[in-house]
Formats: structure tokens, sequence, C-alpha cells
């Protein structure tokens, strides 16, 4: 956890305050899905609370605080109970492990009569240098909060939902799993540190049978290098998180609301804060592996850093490398909220699927499409690099 | 170490935080009498004809199945696709692909064959 006390303390804060950012951030995301759903409905929306409605979800929550709690009979208690915990965990955990910004150099530094320093913080919860396998690893556990919330309710619907639900994530997590392959083949490691390194400040560049091939308008992102795997893993994420088109858990014209019919109050908004939680893990994963994480395109990180230390807004080094970190954050933010309302704007504009060829798609469609994409990646990387 | 130590304080701050949320909730809230009628599982407004007990299609069995099969055929792609640039570097290009195109073709005979059996029709 760290060296001294001042670093452990950073570190743990450092958790709650992604945590808390994750959960603030459900608020704005459910407003801007009412909003942009009521602008393409030809409405208004919620309007009315504060500026532009901001204040409409506070109200709600609070509202939900004061509901009256609900058991459904012959339901059991601890799988009812400790669903909707369920649902905030694997979101949260996966969001921590994702860098969302520069790791932070602080040189050291005299605080209230102590000498601190030097330390290095990553603008991260933990980081076990497989990244992307903890990430895949602790997201899928989502499945268990829907199975025990069908489960502990006792209701037909609740348990329908569930197993749909629980065989929907399963199916599409396969292609999900199998798109990944072939664009870390391409960045041959797993460390989410290594992936955005090669991504940050660089033209894009690619080795063509033998000759190194420079397109300097245009960044180094793993997009350009595997286009058909970001589709399948953009598609199937949609799958994961229960979005529409691939809503069919909560289906409400044959399932009422799926696995979420007993539940009303604090403990139903907590599926939805599990549920824009994982929208989040997708879109940052989305940003992290095709769009260079929190990079700027073609700026190298030095040129900013160098920027804001020269400005006259940071006096001391560790200023300027705070700054630094807090603008590649927001660029990370700025990233994840463009797919985030790629997200509220799909979920708009698609019909629901039947279930059949939900299944069928994922199947029979994405799954070999994943696996033309990685012996496609792999042949041409075999191919196209000539041996040292 | 110190990541799983993070990740372990991590997980317990958040269940800690569900469980306060839940028991925050369902005190905060009024207590009406119990009422067995209210208390029953949702069915459109009226009594339930069927129970959560009932029996459900073999289908999400058998998906499940076939999940376990297949997640773990690509688990085995990842140690593969962490090493192959590195043997291609070595000019063994086409002997790393041509040990996993094995791998892949009993994949792809796996996935027809699961079609061909109709395990995947859903009626």
């Amino acid at each position: 956890m760290g060296k001294d006390t001042f670093e452990i303390v950073v570190n743990i804060l450092k958790m709650l305050v992604i945590f808390l950012v994750m959960v603030q951030l459900v608020p704005v995301l459910v407003w801007l899905e009412r909003r942009v759903s009521a602008f393409m409905q030809n409405r208004y929306g919620p309007n009315r609370v504060g500026p532009l409605g901001l204040i409409q979800l506070l109200a709600d929550a609070v509202k939900f605080l004061f509901k009256e709690p609900f058991f459904p009979a012959k339901g059991m208690a601890v799988m009812y109970y400790g669903a909707p915990i369920m649902a905030l965990i694997p979101g949260a955990l996966a969001l921590a492990a994702i860098p969302l910004g520069l790791p932070l150099h602080l040189e050291p530094f005299t605080w209230l009569g102590h000498d601190f320093g030097p330390y290095d913080f990553l603008i991260q919860g933990y980081d076990f240098g497989v990244g992307i396998v903890v990430v895949l690893g602790v997201s899928s556990l989502g499945a268990y909060s829907l199975l025990m919330a069908g489960w502990g309710s006792s209701n037909k619907y609740s348990l329908l939902g569930a197993l749909r639900a629980s065989a929907q994530m399963v199916s599409y997590e396969l292609a999900l799993g199998l798109s990944l392959v072939g664009i870390l083949m391409i960045f041959n490691t797993f460390s989410f540190y290594e992936i955005i390194n090669q991504q940050v400040g660089l033209p894009l560049s690619f080795n063509f049978f033998g000759n190194v091939t420079t397109i300097s308008w245009l960044p180094n992102w793993g997009i350009f290098f595997n286009p058909l795997g970001a589709l399948i893993f953009f598609c199937a994420s949609f799958a994961e998180t229960n979005r529409l088109p691939f809503d069919l858990p909560e289906a409400e014209g044959e399932l009422v609301a799926g696995f979420h019919t007993e539940y009303g109050g604090f403990a139903l908004l907590m599926f939805y804060i599990g549920e824009y939680g994982h929208m989040m893990v997708a879109s940052a994963l989305m940003v992290t592996f095709y769009f260079g994480g929190y990079s700027l395109p073609l700026v190298p990180t030095e040129v900013v850093h160098n920027w804001i230390a020269s400005g006259s807004l940071a006096s001391h080094p560790n200023w300027a490398a705070l700054l630094t970190s807090l603008l590649f954050f927001v660029v990370l933010l700025v990233k994840v909220l463009l797919f985030l309302l790629i997200y509220i704007w799909v979920r708009w504009t698609l019909p629901r699927f039947r279930y059949d060829q939900l299944m069928d798609l994922g199947w029979k469609t994405m799954l070999p499409w994943a696996l033309f994409n990685t012996v496609l990646t792999a042949v041409w990387l075999a191919l196209s690099h000539k041996p040292a | 170490m110190s990541s799983l130590l993070a990740f372990l304080i991590f997980v317990a701050i958040l269940a800690g935080f569900g469980a306060f949320l839940i028991i925050l909730s369902s005190s905060l809230g009024p207590r009406p009498k119990p009422n067995p009628a209210r208390d029953m599982p949702y069915e459109s407004g009226v009594a339930g004809t069927e129970t959560a007990e009932s029996r459900i299609s073999v289908k999400f069995y058998l998906t499940a199945i076939l999940f376990i099969i297949f997640d773990i055929e690509i688990i085995f792609m990842y140690p593969w696709a962490l090493t192959f640039m590195d043997f291609v570097k070595q000019g063994n290009g086409m002997y790393i692909l041509g040990s996993m195109g094995i791998f892949i073709v009993l994949f792809v005979v796996g996935l027809i064959w699961e079609v061909k059996s109709k395990a995947l029709e859903w009626h």
C-alpha cells in the first residue's frame, strides 16, 4: 500500500474518489439519458428542478431513500438484499483497475513541518500489471447480481429475467473476450500503461512487410490497427451492460421489469448505479484500447507537462505534475462521456431484438467474426513482420 | 501484494457502503401494517398463477455449459496472444501460427457441430 502513512492514506482516498466519481456520474447520466430521449422524441424532459433540470435526480435520490421498504413473501432475504450490493461492487472494482490519468510523480516536499516524498502515484485504484485480465474477470461477476435478484425475489418474472440476462451475458462475453485477442497481439502486453504508452503522442506507424510506414496526421491509436475488433467489442459491450437493443432481461412487454420487478426505492437505484458503472467500464476500456486512453492525439505528455510547468499557474513542480494529471483525467472523462452518449443515442434509436435473434447474433455472428478477426490479425502480423 | 491488499480494502469499502445504503433506506421509509395481498409476488394485479419454483427451459442450462467450454478455449488464446510477437520477431511466426491454427480449427469444428446439433435453437 505504501511506504508511510501519507502514501497509504492517499492510496485509500484515491479509491474512494474513483468510487465517488462513478456514483456521481450516474445522476448526470440519468439526466442526460432523459434529456436526450426527450429531445429525440420532441418533448422537453425534466427541466423544472434546478437549472436545466439538473437537480431532478438529486431530488429523486432523496425520495428513493424515504420509500417504503418492501420484501416479497417467500423471498430469500440474503439474496434479495445482497443483489443490489453485488450490483454495485463489480463495476466499481473494474473501474478502479483502469488508468484514469497520467501517473503522478511528486518531488520531496515539506508540509506542516514534516518532510514527505518523493512519491509516485497512479491515477488508478490498484495496478496488478495484468490489467485487462483483472477487469474482464471482475466485471463478469455482474451476472451474479442479476441471478441473486431473480432467485431471491421468488417471482416468476424476476427469475425469467435473471435467467435471460445471465444467458445473454455469458453468450456475449465470448465475443467480448475474443475480440480483444487481436489488439492484445498487436500491443503485445496485458498492462494498461504499456498499451497507452504505445499510443501516446506518436503518429500512426505500422510495419508493412519490413518497411515502417508512418502517417503523420493520424494518432497511433488501436482503432486503426484493429477496427473489426473494436466494432465487435463495442457491440458486445452493449449486451454485457444489458442496454438496448440487448435489454431482453427487462423487456417490459414480456417480463414486467425483469430481474428487478420486486425492487423499489434505493435498492432499485443501486441496480442502476451498477448498470451505469458497467457502461463506464466498457467505455473506458474502449478508450484505453482503441482511442489512446487518457492521452491527447499526437501531443506527447511531456509537452503538456512542460507547457503547464512554464505557466504562472503552477509555482511548484508538484503543482504542475498534479495539474497535468488532472488535465489528462479530464481528457479521459471527455472521451468516456462521448462513448456514453453513443450508448444513450443507440438506446433511443434501435428497437429491441427478439430473444432467439439475440442468441443467434451472439453465437452465430459475433463469435465467428471475432474469431475471424483474431486469425486475420495473427496471419497479418506473422506475414508482415520480417524476422530481425 | 500491495495491489491485492488495496483490492480487498476496496471490496470491503464497497460492501460496507452498499450495506449501509440498504439499511438506511429500509429504516427511513414508512412501515405500514403487514398486508398479505401486497406482499405477494407481482402478477399484473391478479392472484399469482405460477410460482418461481416452476420449471424453466433446459436451454439456459445448455447455454451455460457451452459458455464454459468456449470460454475456457478463449482463455487459452490470451497467453498465446501475449507471446505471439516474440515468436514472430525470432522468425518462428509460422510455428506459433500453425500450432494455434490446429487449436482454432478444433474451436471452429466445435462451433459448427454446436450449430448443426441445434443446441442454439430457441423456440
